[in-house]
């Protein structure tokens, strides 16, 4: 113990100065790789207005809006807009800037096509919510100007594209007219926009574009209501449902009239019952509607009747129409056919006529096509062709062109659910003599082009080649383990259902894999991803796999889906549709034979259900039957609860995995005072490696280390919204530490004057948690370390020798704690996305928060800025222990971000993995962009740094010998010398 | 009137403290005040009426102080403690009463809080006895809102029963306040209660019972420096990356260095050494010298 105290003096004296986190420059890309996306597309517009530019911008479901090169699909630019900025239409306006309404049609905004600056912005303002449309007519021009019509909020505005103004606005919301579609006349500055008020009464305004004035309004009633979308199939024509759904209204508004007339589904041969919808589409005289698993393609004839055209199964897709040349019109549709994707662009109107007909290989993988834009462009022989961009179930984007796949992203990677790593296969012993002779050719001829490469005799392809061959045989990209621990695979799982296996050296994607869907099963969201077998030890032999844990369904009812995936192979081991929920998931400490690691799955009735269902994992469950305790956060209603497992299920079908379990402690907050924002528990694989922690005075302090606590943080419910929207008087943050096996609290604190978002990490025996003062208007960051008295009197060595001490009693819950808490609060300047900390293999290493801040950046901060003990005027001896004098607030040092210039755009969470050398963690950033790299808080002691000049080592050790035998020659002559006397 | 009120005011203080002290020495005090900041007294100096002893519970209610309240203007509310053995039905086991102060904005606050427990019955004690056979949970719950209770639901602590006997129970309530509302009883043993837990019946049958009531922490406020302290330990501190020392530098030449060095100066002593041993040896080296022209002389 003695001998721990003096080292652990040593590496605090050792670690008296501040390490330098900063990179050369060029370090930057040695251990660190950053991707970027931009998530699934939701929207394309194309430019091809200069041949050598070929761009098209596109906006997602991330609220990012790009700019991509059609030739390599690599992004221009860039934007990601907040998170509640979702964006509805994007558009582009006179040729050079792209038009973006977003935020539920208040915000448009123009960026300029080449770079992406912005131009400019406008907010709209208006009185009640309606469907947000952009519509930016390309005749619409005074003198150098166009108009850009929106219809947001109730009504519709005329914007202009140069400068953003708002020339006129029209109000539809006082007629209690929702705004259903905008739509340009042919040829003339006038606009009709047409609504529905209620549900019954069909409105068309007829509109002088230029300045508002309305011409002429029409009304009409219809007696059978409508429901859902419309589709404009002419300029005076469109297509609705009625409110039983079963009959399609065509409604025409010629000559200043209005019409109605109704068609049956059933007249034209289709069964109506079940789910119809008209989807969006801007096909010319055409329209699709959806009913069940099939779609169906209407067209409207010469003479107002409707008549169904195709009829394809769901799967199917359509493009938007497209005009080429002197009004021609063409439209594509994707179709499936086993593991090839055909694709045809049809001319409008003619659905039997082909201008192009393509089949591609598609990965199934990447399951259903959702999405296709067309465009067009001009062949070497002056006639058209066609590119398709598509975008896939998975989220990745391709673009087609003559009957390939010219390029594709994988853009799943923007949304990242939940990440966890897996190790690499252990590297085979024994190479075949094939292998060798193969690999000594290599070899040889690697190094005859790098000998060629330092006599500067190398040609620019030789130099290719070198560079390929240091990239392959670069350490960090093999597929082995290593013995740093360095290389790992991230097994990411996103929105897209798919799960991608990243190799952390270079961030490349090693294999993929979308979850399959069962036929029980429409809509199922995957939630959360958890180690499920991590052999080690014995049961070497098996790959490690991981568990996915989903529900079929949004609501946290929906019944729960199991899958196994092996991190090795990528395939998917197992599946499973479950009759109860998981509200909840458990990973227990506890692995069977075959390292499988037992899970709890809690459904919604409280009851637990033990996995993998084997006899013995019963077995082991049984032995800690009484010591499983597991808690609850009901933050809705303000509620903590724990509970403890009681006895099996009683139920008609005998489960001999099922426990009900019972309520043993509660906390309720009062509804009126405290509202639940934050409930942060330890990481369960930290590693603390000592309890004590010696102070200046050689005294000791025992840290209070246990699993079972709890961070929550509740804020007054007034004070819950966004900054500003309370006084702060009736503002109020209180945290709490409680102990979650008793629901003991531990510790309790309120800040007056303090409001959320509170971003909260929990580690050892400390809790740094971050939130907003209302009073001095800054962000501040607290720290309370909590400490256990009741070790505090070992520390006699003589005790200690004497083995009179408690330290190795084991602790229970049940004691009464006496402990001792420690708090100090400092001004931190950013607002914050995510929090995290630094974590290593055996936690000897100092701790640094990474803190995500609001520029997309990961900075990491010494834990020792956030030490309740630092004071104004520390004392030498506290100096030598490394405390650094108070300030108020914690500095930001701007060589210590991890990102360096890089940013995470959308940054989401921020994970840290041990590597097996002890000074050295691996940080895993995400959001829309992805950011690896390996830090070394204390910097790494434990191995010698990369800048080590071995051939110098040689060069020295080479002198020594050889001066070495230089003497000895010299002494041996010198004795003969000697003996010849 | 304005006069006669604080000392009408400190005549019944003075008259309580009388009774109580009579009372605590009649039937030997009953209970546990185990006081937090909250438990001012009011009434102008501070008594020293303090139990001097946390006493044991010997279960009854304190009808003294219960007729001093009412005296009062503060109102007295009384809530009750429930428990349960195991999973049976939570039955009334004790009563805590306490005053209800109302501060002049507005708040209202418990002080003086007493508890009071029921005896255990005999049916009760047997079904202890199987808690403690089965080292099962004794669990109590309070209302969530102490003035109508039981507010939104029950606060649920839970112990293991082995936890409990001692000499007698001995068991340790701590009540976190919000106002009028309970936000959660912490319920356990009074000391250690150490695992793997023993089987061990409590020689009394009766609660040694001890309440501490807790209302929230202040938080620190952060340090507020002057200005000029700021422009130096505020953001714009830089910290130079540590410059490294001249040995961690050039250690893997100094060492070679230093070893030719020292092997130069081993070398450069024996050479002396040598040179001493020469001028103390001249004459044998002459005769070395003799010696080898003999021999030289011998070979020719």
């Amino acid at each position: 113990m003695a001998i721990r105290f003096i080292i652990l003096t040593l590496l605090f004296l050792s670690s008296c100065t501040i390490p330098s986190l900063s990179l050369y420059e060029d370090q930057v890309g040695l251990m660190d790789w950053h991707q970027q996306y931009i998530g699934k597309v939701k929207h394309a517009v194309f430019h091809t207005q200069k041949t050598g530019r070929k761009r098209v911008v596109v906006s997602t479901e991330e609220n990012v809006i790009a700019s991509l090169d059609l030739r390599h699909g690599e992004i221009f630019w860039r934007h990601v807009l907040g998170i509640n900025d979702v964006v509805d239409g994007i558009d582009i306006a006179l040729g050079k800037y792209v038009i973006t309404l977003s935020s539920d049609g208040s915000t448009l905004r123009a960026w300029n096509l080449p770079d992406g600056q912005m131009v400019w912005e406008s907010f709209l303002r208006g009185s009640k919510h309606s469907k947000p449309l952009l519509l930016v007519p390309t005749n619409l021009k005074v003198d150098k100007d166009s108009l850009i019509l929106v219809s947001s909020k109730g009504c519709l505005h005329a914007v202009s594209s140069i400068d953003g103004e708002i020339l006129w606005t029209r109000d539809f919301a006082a007629e209690s007219v929702e705004v259903q579609q905008v739509i340009q006349l042919d040829e003339s500055d006038q606009i009709y926009v047409v609504g529905y008020a209620g549900s019954s009464q069909f409105h068309a305004y007829q509109i002088n574009a230029m300045n508002g004035e309305l011409l002429n309004h029409e009304t009409a009633a219809f007696s059978g209501g409508f429901v859902g979308d419309v589709a404009l199939v002419s300029s005076d024509t469109l297509v609705t449902l009625d409110t039983t759904r079963s009959i399609l209204v065509t409604v025409s508004f010629k000559n200043r009239k209005i019409a109605f007339q109704e068609t049956h589904l059933s007249n034209l041969g289709e069964d109506s019952s079940g789910m119809v919808e008209i989807l969006p589409s801007s096909l010319t005289g055409m329209f699709t509607v959806k009913i069940n698993n099939y779609k169906l393609f209407i067209r409207l004839t010469s003479e107002d009747k409707l008549e169904v055209v195709h009829k394809v199964d769901h799967e199917t897709v359509v493009s938007d129409a497209l005009v080429f040349s002197e009004g021609k019109e063409a439209f594509a549709v994707v179709e499936h056919g086993g593991s090839k994707v055909d694709i045809t662009v049809k001319p409008g109107q003619d659905w039997n006529n082909n201008l192009v007909q393509e089949s591609i290989e598609m990965d199934h993988q990447r399951g259903l096509v959702h999405k296709v834009f067309i465009n067009n462009y001009l062949r070497t022989d002056r006639s058209h062709g066609f590119r398709a961009l598509i975008v896939m179930e998975d989220h990745s984007l391709l673009l087609v062109q003559q009957g390939k796949i010219v390029w594709n992203r994988e853009d799943a990677l923007a949304s990242i659910i939940d990440v966890t790593t897996s190790e690499l296969p252990v590297e085979k012993e024994g190479v075949s003599v094939a292998k060798v002779e193969h690999s000594l050719f290599e070899w040889l001829k690697g190094h005859m082009l790098k000998l060629k490469g330092t006599l500067m005799l190398a040609s620019p392809e030789d130099v290719a080649a070198i560079q390929a061959i240091r990239l392959k045989s670069s350490e960090k990209s093999k597929m082995t383990r290593d013995h740093n621990g360095f290389r790992k695979l991230l097994i990411v799982l996103t929105k897209a259902r798919k799960i991608f296996a990243l190799h952390s050296g270079d961030g490349r994607v090693v294999w993929s894999l979308l979850l399959h869907k069962s036929e029980a099963c429409d809509s199922p969201t995957e939630l959360n991803l958890y180690q499920w077998q991590t052999p080690h030890h014995h049961a070497m032999d098996e790959n490690p796999s991981v568990l996915v844990v989903g529900r079929c369904g949004v609501s946290s009812k929906a019944p729960a889906i199991l899958s196994f995936v092996d991190t090795y192979t990528g395939k998917e081991l197992n599946s499973f549709d479950l009759v109860h929920s998981a509200v909840q998931v458990m990973p227990l400490p506890f692995t069977d034979s075959t390292e499988q690691r037992l899970h709890l799955l809690v459904d919604d009735d409280r009851r637990i259900h033990l996995y993998p269902k084997t006899s013995e994992a019963i077995s082991i469950f049984q032995q800690e039957f009484s010591n499983i305790y597991w808690y609850s956060v009901e933050a809705d209603n303000g509620i903590i609860k724990g509970h403890a497992v009681k006895s099996k299920c009683a139920g008609e079908v005998l489960d001999d995995f099922c426990f009900e379990t019972r309520v043993l402690w509660s906390i309720i907050f009062p509804m009126e005072s405290e509202k639940i924002i934050a409930a942060v528990s330890r990481k369960q694989n930290e590693v603390v490696h000592t309890q004590a922690k010696v102070t200046s005075e050689q005294d000791v302090m025992y840290k209070y280390i246990s699993k079972n606590l709890l961070f929550v943080a509740t804020v007054a419910p007034k004070a819950s919204g966004h900054i500003g929207s309370a006084d702060p008087d009736e503002a109020w943050l209180v945290v709490y530490l409680i102990d979650t096996i008793t629901g003991r609290i531990l510790h309790r604190m309120t800040h007056h004057g303090a409001q959320g978002p509170v971003h909260a990490v929990l580690s050892e025996n400390w809790v740094v948690y971050h939130y907003f003062n209302l009073r001095a208007h800054r962000y501040e960051m607290s720290v309370t370390e909590i400490y256990d008295q009741s070790r505090a009197e070992n520390k006699d060595v003589l005790k200690l020798v004497l083995g009179k001490h408690n330290l190795t009693a084991p602790v229970s819950s049940y004691s009464r704690p006496e402990i001792t808490t420690k708090s100090q609060t400092y001004f931190f300047t950013h607002s914050v996305k995510a929090v995290a900390v630094t974590s290593t293999a055996k936690g000897i290493t100092s701790k640094q928060l990474l803190i995500g801040t609001i520029g997309d950046q990961v900075l990491a901060l010494d834990k020792r800025f956030l030490d309740p003990r630092r004071s104004i005027n520390p004392t030498q001896a506290e100096k030598e222990e490394g405390i650094i004098p108070l300030a108020d607030s914690l500095p930001i040092i701007p060589q210590s971000y991890v990102t360096h210039s890089l940013k995470v755009e959308g940054l989401r969470g921020i994970l840290t993995v041990p590597a097996k050398l002890e000074s050295t963690t691996l940080v895993f950033a995400y959001g829309v962009d992805l950011f690896y790299t390996r830090l070394a808080p204390s910097r790494t002691y434990d191995s010698l740094t990369e800048d080590f000049s071995y051939a110098l080592l040689l060069l020295t050790i080479v002198a020594l010998v050889a001066a070495i035998f230089v003497t000895w020659v010299l002494s041996e002559k010198k004795e003969l010398r000697e003996k010849w006397r | 009137m304005k006069k006669k009120l604080p000392l009408f005011a400190l005549f019944l203080f003075f008259f309580s403290l009388l009774l109580f002290c009579h009372s605590s020495l009649a039937f030997e005090s009953d209970e546990l005040l185990v006081d937090d900041e909250e438990f001012g007294l009011e009434g102008g100096s501070k008594p020293q009426i303090k139990p001097h002893e946390p006493a044991p519970t010997r279960s009854t209610t304190t009808t003294t102080r219960r007729k001093v309240s009412d005296q009062d203007s503060d109102s007295k509310i009384q809530f009750s403690l429930e428990h349960a053995f195991g999973d049976s039905d939570f039955v009334p086991a004790g009563t805590f009463s306490a005053r209800l102060k109302t501060s002049s904005h507005g708040g209202q606050t418990l002080t003086k809080l007493r508890f009071s427990r029921n005896a255990f019955t005999g049916e009760d004690k047997e079904k202890f006895e199987k808690l403690l056979q089965d080292d099962d949970f004794y669990r109590i719950r309070l209302p969530s809102n102490t003035v109508s209770p039981p507010g939104r639901d029950y606060i649920i602590s839970s112990v293991k029963a082995r936890c409990l006997p001692r000499e007698g129970l001995d068991e340790h309530f701590v009540i976190h306040m919000e106002g009028v509302n309970i936000l959660a009883v912490n319920y356990g043993a009074f000391g250690a209660c150490s695992y793997p837990r023993q089987l061990k019946l409590p020689h009394k049958w009766s609660f040694n019972s001890h309440t501490v009531l807790k209302n929230s922490e202040q938080a620190p406020r952060a340090p507020i420096f002057a200005e000029e302290v700021l422009g130096e330990n505020g953001e714009g501190e830089i910290i130079p990356p540590p410059e490294r020392s001249f040995w961690a530098k050039y250690w893997m030449y100094l060492i070679p260095l230093g070893l030719i060095v020292i092997n130069a100066v081993t070398q450069a002593m024996n050479m002396p050494e040598e040179g001493v041993q020469g001028g103390g040896q001249t004459q044998q080296s002459a005769a070395a010298i003799q010696r080898g022209t003999g021999s030289a002389v011998r070979r020719r």
